[in-house]
């Protein structure tokens, strides 16, 4: 009984496109991540470009890609997520 | 003693006992005691649940063990570490809102709680509150060595004494003040944490003479130290991805998390944390070990790992400003510690206890015991400090990758998964904990990954297989 009660739950629908949408955000944190730093810092020592005194794989990977997550991060949470009270029927005191 | 260094520490001792006092005063008002004291009424706003979430995740390591490591590993390490940024997001959008209503419906106030409440069955409730015991409590001793450790280094005192400070200055306000006073104290810690990040990252940039001066430094002693792959160029790409399961997406199994994501208020304090969450993570990884690598050409040659930290803090800073820098890691150590505390405390009063012991206990005895284990188990805990057995330190290198594979496919499936059952989850948490105890003892590098991204993967076939088959086996014996 508490199933169906669960599956009819708009709440719940809502949770899960959330819990999707952090899937997916950790998949693209995880490609940015990789994709730079073994991309670029694969190349030996003595060729690597600087940005900001950084070797360039290091930069756009850990400095820049922290950036686009937290820019990402605040994005989704304003765009959409959605706000639901999480107390049963009744209000707590 | 170094008075410059240990009175801003004191300080701080003395703002966390005002929190505690505090925090005892809102328990007199609150109406179900259990709530309030192990959870802080699911009151936490979003600043409070960001932080608490950090702290409590953030060790020693990453203030001490991680910043020494990048000193040896170089820039490889740094990239290592961020792959911690997914904790700041991650865990709070998956268990998400789902995990905070379907803990009110439960009424549950601790990991176990939950579990108890989706699968319904003994064996479930038993096997968890074993591996929390067992496992958070070696981890929360060797937490306490390390602060011992630290307090011993910084102010000249034996380590016997630093040990009975660091647990005194601890037990006091979690037993007093219970998850309220640990939430607050951990937002107070991490804000330490955020602004000793900033002040040593800058401090350490200036003396090494700015950032391209640093890196050719760096280059010059050894090119590896700046590409990706270590300083002997045996960090592999495999290696360094795995520990995105280890200290990124696994965290969700961690009880001690897991119970932060049902303390929150509302959805808006959900929202709030997420985005003040990656910010201060990924800044304070970021920052802390970078700090570690730079430390290399302004203080060449440091042999023990563990002291770059302390020592290169001291070297860059005036001494009153390395005081408040060295808060830091101490603050780091003891806001792991408290929820370690509260949560083996609520293990055994609400799981153990409550569940099976003494089911109809009177409000007044379940206080009672609520303040008494937590004070037993607290002094056990400093008991094995003093000298703490082999045995207890193996376990505690164990600790969170068993429990992330004992814990992750329970949780993270009960939500998501209509046909997940009990029996799904005793073989994943059994299966888990039990792989990655012997890939851990003797097969310490699997395919050139950390030992906990098997044992991960085998508890989520486990989970799956056990589940489909007893269902099927249900309808078989229904038809």
């Amino acid at each position: 009984m508490r199933n169906q009660h669960e599956d009819r739950d708009p709440r719940f629908r809502i949770a899960r496109r959330e819990a999707w949408i952090g899937v997916g955000l950790v998949l693209f944190n995880f490609l940015w991540w990789f994709g730079f730093a073994y991309g670029l810092g694969s190349s030996p020592a003595e060729e690597y470009r600087y940005i900001f005194g950084m070797p360039a794989w290091f930069f756009y990977s850990c400095a820049l890609g922290s950036i686009v997550m937290m820019i990402l991060v605040f994005v989704m949470v304003k765009v959409f997520f959605r706000e639901v009270p999480l107390d049963e029927e009744e209000e707590s005191s | 003693m170094n008075w410059d260094t240990v009175l801003p520490l004191l300080l701080f001792l003395v703002i966390i006992f005002f929190i505690g006092f505090w925090s005892a005063g809102r328990m007199g008002q609150a109406n179900d005691f259990l709530q309030e004291y192990f959870l802080g009424s699911r009151e936490l706003g979003g600043l409070i649940l960001a932080m608490t979430m950090i702290a409590t995740y953030g060790s020693a390591s990453s203030f001490i063990g991680g910043p020494g490591a990048a000193y040896t590993q170089g820039l490889g390490w740094v990239l290592l570490s961020m792959s911690q940024v997914a904790t700041g997001y991650f865990v709070l959008m998956i268990l998400g809102k789902k995990f905070a209503i379907q803990a009110r419906q439960y009424k549950a106030i601790t990991l176990v709680d939950y579990l108890k409440g989706r699968y319904n069955s003994k064996a479930v409730v038993l096997l968890s509150a074993a591996s929390i015991l067992i496992f958070l409590f070696s981890a929360m001793t060797a937490q306490w060595v390390g602060g011992a450790r630290l307090i011993e280094s910084l102010t000249g005192l034996s380590y016997t004494s630093a040990l009975f400070i660091f647990a005194v200055s601890v037990l006091i306000y979690v037993i007093i003040g219970g998850f309220r006073a640990v939430a607050v104290t951990d937002a107070l810690q991490g804000i330490i944490m955020f602004v000793g990040t900033l002040i040593i990252l800058i401090g350490t940039i200036y003396a090494g003479g700015g950032m391209s001066q640093i890196m050719s430094d760096l280059a010059a002693e050894n090119p590896n130290l700046i590409t990706p792959f270590g300083h002997d160029g045996t960090l592999t790409p495999q290696y360094v991805s795995s520990f995105w399961i280890l200290v990124g997406v696994g965290v969700i199994g961690l009880p001690q998390v897991a119970v932060r994501a049902m303390s929150y208020k509302s959805a808006k304090s959900m929202h709030r944390a997420l985005i003040i969450g990656t910010i201060v993570v990924a800044f304070m990884m970021f920052g802390m070990h970078l700090v570690g690598v730079m430390a290399r050409p302004i203080l060449p040659g440091i042999e023990v790992a563990d002291s770059v930290m302390p020592m290169i803090t001291m070297e860059v800073l005036p001494n009153w400003l390395a005081g408040i820098v060295l808060a830091a890691p101490m603050a780091a150590i003891m806001s792991t510690v408290d929820s370690l505390l509260l949560l083996v405390s609520s293990t055994v009063v609400k799981d153990v206890y409550l569940n099976y012991v003494q089911p109809k206990a009177s409000h007044k005895k379940v206080k009672q015991m609520s303040f008494g284990v937590t004070a037993v188990v607290g002094i056990a805990v400093f008991a094995m400090a003093l000298s703490p057995p082999d045995l207890l330190i193996w376990l505690n290198l164990f600790a969170f990758g068993g429990l992330e594979a004992a814990f992750i496919w329970p949780i993270v499936l009960g939500l998501y998964w209509s046909k997940g059952n009990k029996y799904g989850a005793i073989t994943a948490i059994v299966l888990g904990a039990g792989s990655y105890g012997i890939i851990y003892q003797w097969w310490s590098d699997p395919f050139g990954m950390h030992p906990v991204v098997l044992p991960v993967c085998f508890s989520f076939l486990g989970y799956i297989v056990a589940s489909l088959i007893t269902r099927q086996r249900k309808r078989f014996m229904k038809g």
